[in-house]
């Protein structure tokens, strides 16, 4: 057994607690776990089955944990789980799982399969079987601070240039501000409206906020790729800057794993309780809108749909906040089928927009997102994370559909009342 | 060995064996897999009404929205043979007299005609789930030895008691012996194999409800 396998095999061990052990005890094989998958329904390839996607993890499982199945290994009669075997899963484990959950919400008998995905991939990464990109991206966020190679020059120059449109300065470093505001690489690149938009609401809100400098990424591929050390050392940038500048709250962007690695893995990843509250900004702009301090006016005509972002509602919890935003500001909502807690993932998720690889299977997969929007035809398809809309919006292109997507937080924005703009 | 001295093996010796391992081994697989316990969850919990493991346990029996749709023989399929499973077990008067010997409790049976029709529709559902088991391709890649062989002792028992009180294919005291035989197996095998999710499905559903239940999602 190489080096690099005994280290993950012994990390899989660590991982497996009573949960699990109930969990593989449990499964009956009735495989409706891969109606529940996008990546079975769209390919109809049986090998995507969420739970046949942890059978080296149910082996080891087996074989150290059980009295027979220790028998069995001591009587040479079990097969022990080797690289090749772990190689061959890179796919079911990385490419073709984006860690939506929505396997665990069906299973008849109850088990939570993702909890299980999570924890086999720490021992797939240390086994060295993560896939390169997500790698990748983890190192660059250990090194240079973001997954993208963001540093705090760009962020910089997207607050002068946010400060020049809105004419709104862009606090950075302040203590005692109300809210700390997290930005993802995802948005400092791609999508400069949020920054805009939440200069705007807080100013419309009268809240005190700010950026920073030592803490802005909020994403943590550390969580995807399924290392916990290198996720802690991510998440940890967040918890120092939070307690240093004495935010009451931290708020998550418009990014799902971002708000999963915050908000419910952080304070076990440091392995404290945080001195301090994380908010999707989305629950920010819905508590805010129930105090009487965010209000809009107009409405947006045309037909909108909404996409939940998995790791924000099914996995999140955050699924009335943005029906009740969106609401504020159109006349013509309508919901797709399966929407809130059973959305289906745009096939995005879980680091796997970095796998290469995986491409070709994520635009087959996308097929399921394509039939929902074809259920409702709207005009413009709204969310609130930058992975989805990135996603989406290379899906849509893919499937020549032309659907514009919009993040939920700019188009708020977009309708605060002139003087408080 | 005469059917008269295998009968008087199977309700005497035999049963206290399989009865002891089955007893030993479902405590034994319970420590086994409870006692490995699990980390406290540090992140402040969102409160939501029915989102708990409590609320899991029992809302999992239903299937979620859609689902029936995508997969109805798995879901009627499955509530016929666990229901008729269960009407059988425990509400065939002579079983009900049995238990009563063992443990002293009883309660009112079902009439026999009833429970033959209960027996008939629950081996028909077996049979319905197996062959779906053989076509579709999801479960049919799935299926290892085990999936094969838990089928066939849990539907021995059923096969053997209703041929027994039909006093078909075989003499009344061997198939009854038989039947005995094939309960006893059943409950030898059941700790050791999948048919073990009788007992930890409540604790699977219990974790799932109660980790995603701290995130406010009721799943």
């Amino acid at each position: 057994m190489s080096a690099s396998l005994e280290k993950g095999v012994r990390v899989l061990k660590e991982m497996i607690d009573a949960p699990i052990a109930s969990y593989f005890n449990s499964c009956v094989h009735c495989g409706l776990c891969a109606e529940a998958c996008l990546f079975y329904t769209e390919t109809g390839d049986p090998k995507y089955t969420p739970i046949h996607k942890l059978e080296p993890l149910r082996r080891i499982y087996e074989q150290e944990y059980t009295l027979l199945g220790r028998l069995k290994k001591v009587l040479g009669l079990s097969k022990p789980v080797t690289d090749a075997e772990l190689g061959e899963w890179q796919e079911l484990v990385y490419n073709s799982c984006t860690l939506c959950g929505r396997c665990s919400l069906v299973c008849p008998v109850g088990n939570d399969i993702v909890y299980m995905v999570r924890k086999f991939r720490e021992g797939m990464a240390i086994s060295g079987h993560a896939p390169e990109g997500i790698v990748e991206a983890t190192r660059r966020t250990v090194s240079t601070g973001s997954p993208m190679g963001v540093t705090m020059h760009a962020v910089k120059a997207q607050m002068k240039h946010v400060e020049e449109e809105t004419g709104i300065s862009i606090p950075l470093d302040v203590e005692g501000a109300e809210y700390m505001v997290l930005l993802s690489s995802m948005e400092i690149i791609n999508f400069p409206e949020y920054l805009s938009a939440i200069a705007r609401i807080m100013k419309h809100a009268g809240k005190t906020w700010t950026l920073c400098s030592t803490g802005f990424e909020a994403t943590n591929s550390g969580i995807q790729i399924g290392v916990s050390d290198l996720a802690k050392t991510i998440v940890s940038r967040i918890v120092e800057g939070a307690e240093r500048l004495k935010a009451k709250t931290v708020i998550s962007p418009e990014c799902g794993h971002a708000y999963t690695a915050l908000r419910w893995e952080g304070p076990n990843l440091i392995g404290r309780p945080f001195t301090f509250k994380v908010q999707h900004i989305l629950e920010v702009l819905d508590e805010l809108r129930s105090q009487g301090l965010l209000k809009t006016e107009g409405f947006e005509t045309d037909r909108l749909t909404f996409h939940d972002p998995c790791q924000l509602a099914r996995r999140g919890g955050v699924i009335q906040p943005q029906r009740n935003l969106i609401n504020m500001v159109a006349q013509n909502f309508v919901e797709m089928p399966d929407a809130g807690k059973m959305n289906w993932c745009c096939g995005g998720g879980g680091g796997v927009t970095a796998i290469e690889p995986a491409e070709a299977l994520r635009i087959e997969a996308f097929k399921k997102k394509k039939s929902q929007l074809e259920a409702v035809k709207p005009d413009r398809l709204v969310t609130a994370c930058a992975v989805c809309r990135t996603t989406l919006e290379e899906g849509l292109e893919h499937y020549q559909m032309n659907i514009p997507v919009v993040g939920l937080t700019e188009i708020i924005a977009e309708h605060l009342p002139e003087q408080g703009a | 060995m005469n059917e008269l001295q295998f009968l008087t093996w199977v309700r005497g010796t035999g049963l206290n064996i399989a009865v002891g391992i089955f007893l030993l081994g479902v405590l034994w697989r319970l420590i086994e897999i409870y006692s490995l316990g699990r980390k406290k969850d540090l992140a402040a919990p969102r409160h939501v009404a029915g989102a708990s493991g409590w609320h899991t346990m029992f809302r999992r029996s239903v299937p979620p929205a859609g689902m029936l749709k995508r997969s109805p023989v798995s879901y009627i399929g499955g509530y016929v043979f666990h229901i008729g499973l269960a009407i059988v077990v425990f509400l065939f008067a002579p079983h009900i007299k049995l238990i009563e010997s063992l443990i002293g409790l009883s309660w009112p049976g079902l009439p026999s005609q009833f429970i033959d029709l209960a027996a008939v529709v629950t081996m028909a559902a077996m049979v319905v789930v197996l062959v779906d088991r053989i076509n579709k391709p999801v479960k049919r890649y799935l299926s290892t030895f085990e999936d094969w062989f838990t089928w066939t002792v849990t539907f021995l028992p059923v096969l053997t008691g209703w041929l027994a009180v039909r006093h078909l294919l075989l003499p009344y005291t061997t198939m009854l012996a038989l039947h005995i035989l094939s309960v006893e197996i059943l409950l030898v095998v059941l700790p050791f194999t999948k048919l073990f999710h009788a007992f930890t499905l409540w604790g699977s559903r219990y974790y799932n409800g109660a980790v995603n239940g701290h995130k406010g999602v009721p799943v």
